[in-house]
């Protein structure tokens, strides 16, 4: 089978492994997902790269992906890769749709904007009554990528995925 | 000494300070004063220890002597831990391990915005993943030194307290050996001089929208991470962190 596998055909089977910490997004709406190619002996080879350094999420992405495509007969490696390094800018349109659903707002502004020690307060909207009248809790949230938010007018507390 | 030597010198330098304060602010999990602290404490730890984790193996491909990130991490001792002293002192109260935090993260993140131009191919990646995680850090740190600093009677004090105690060991952060010159040569890293300059506007307008004052040391800094001699301190933190490592050198996660 592998002979015959398209580089389309992985990519489809790789849009059902999901973030382990956000099932709803899979690792190519997060951007996550950088390549596939198939090497010359006929072996799919999958690049991936962390969203955070430290990401504990990634052990468990790579082996899903193998066990995703070994299922298929299809005999798989995955490389790591940290450059070029991983942005919020590369999160699909699809996958900002879903993560809002999901009751996490998603990020709300490019990432050119945060160098500045005394960065301006960013519209961040609350995912859940939609309203824009939020304050920031705390820079870190339940997962490296995400920050604490409070809205202001239904008053729940809400994960925001950052900007890097 | 070599270019590969430098380079090991430095690596290691980058990976050992990401990895004490990675454990530092790990040892603050289940103890800050409020639950979101307590997640920025160990989310900043992550960030550190997955650093650490990138900048340890590449240290050990350029020795070439097949030394992995676990083994740099765990058998090494005291003396081949090329740390800066800043990020092994005591976590203290919560002034002085924001302030040891907000002391490292300004000459962090000015190290890596000169690095992202490095014309070592590692290097130059790693310092454009990593400066956007330290930028998180250094907004967290600065917003709570100036929020403690200009804050009530008690938290000013304690924060008055913790620029005193580490001032001293800001000075060796910006200390520059052979393999600076060897790698500066290289177009690979910056002079540090040029960092200091950065780093001291940085604590300059921060401290003083806090209200804090730098101590006056008469020009005395403490010195020697870069030849290896630690305070008291780093051989504790090795103790808790290589005890399970070493009683079984061969366990895998």
């Amino acid at each position: 089978m592998a002979t015959t596998t398209k580089i389309e055909d992985i990519y489809a089977l790789l849009e059902e492994v999901k973030d382990p910490e956000i099932p709803v997004l899979s690792v190519r709406d997060l951007g996550i997902l950088r390549d596939v190619s198939i090497s010359d002996d006929g072996k799919a080879v999958v690049t991936i790269t962390p969203t955070y350094s430290g990401c504990p999420a990634m052990d468990t992405i790579e082996r899903e992906v193998i066990e995703k495509l070994s299922g298929q007969g299809i005999n798989a490696e995955v490389i790591t890769k940290i450059s070029p390094a991983w942005t919020t800018d590369w999160m699909t349109e699809e996958g900002r749709r879903k993560l809002e659903e999901y009751g996490i707002a998603p990020p709300a502004e490019t990432t050119a904007d945060k160098a500045s020690l005394f960065g301006k307060p960013k519209i961040v909207r609350c995912p859940r009554c939609k309203s824009e009248e939020t304050s920031l809790i705390s820079q870190f949230g339940s997962t490296a990528c995400k920050a604490l938010y409070r809205c202001n007018d239904c008053l729940e507390t809400f994960d925001y995925f950052k900007c890097i | 000494m070599t270019k590969e030597e430098a380079l090991y010198e430095y690596l290691i330098r980058l990976g050992d300070n990401a990895l004490i304060l990675g454990q530092r602010l790990g040892e603050w999990c289940g103890h800050a004063h409020q639950l979101e602290s307590d997640i920025a404490m160990t989310n900043v730890s992550l960030d550190l220890i997955g650093q650490a984790r990138m900048l340890l193996t590449e240290a050990g491909e350029v020795e070439g002597k097949g030394r992995t990130e676990d083994v740099l991490a765990f058998h090494r001792n005291e003396f081949d831990f090329r740390n800066n002293l800043l990020v092994e002192m005591a976590n203290g109260d919560f002034a002085q391990t924001i302030t040891r935090q907000f002391f490292f993260d300004g000459f962090y993140y000015h190290l890596l915005q000169a690095l992202k131009t490095s014309k070592n191919e590692f290097l130059q990646a790693f310092a454009l993943k990593s400066i956007k995680e330290v930028t998180y850090h250094r907004e967290l740190s600065a917003d709570f030194v100036i929020r403690l600093g200009d804050g009530t009677e008690v938290s000013h004090e304690k924060m008055q307290h913790a620029v005193n105690l580490l001032w001293e060991y800001t000075g060796e952060l910006f200390e520059m050996t052979e393999a600076d010159e060897i790698l500066i040569a290289e177009g690979m890293v910056p002079d540090l001089n040029d960092i200091k300059a950065l780093w001291q506007e940085d604590v300059k307008a921060v401290l003083e929208k806090a209200t804090l004052t730098i101590p006056d040391t008469q020009g005395y800094m403490a010195t020697g991470s870069r030849k290896g001699n630690h305070t008291e301190y780093l051989g504790y933190i090795l103790a808790e962190m290589q005890y399970y490592p070493r009683m079984m050198p061969d366990a895998k996660w």
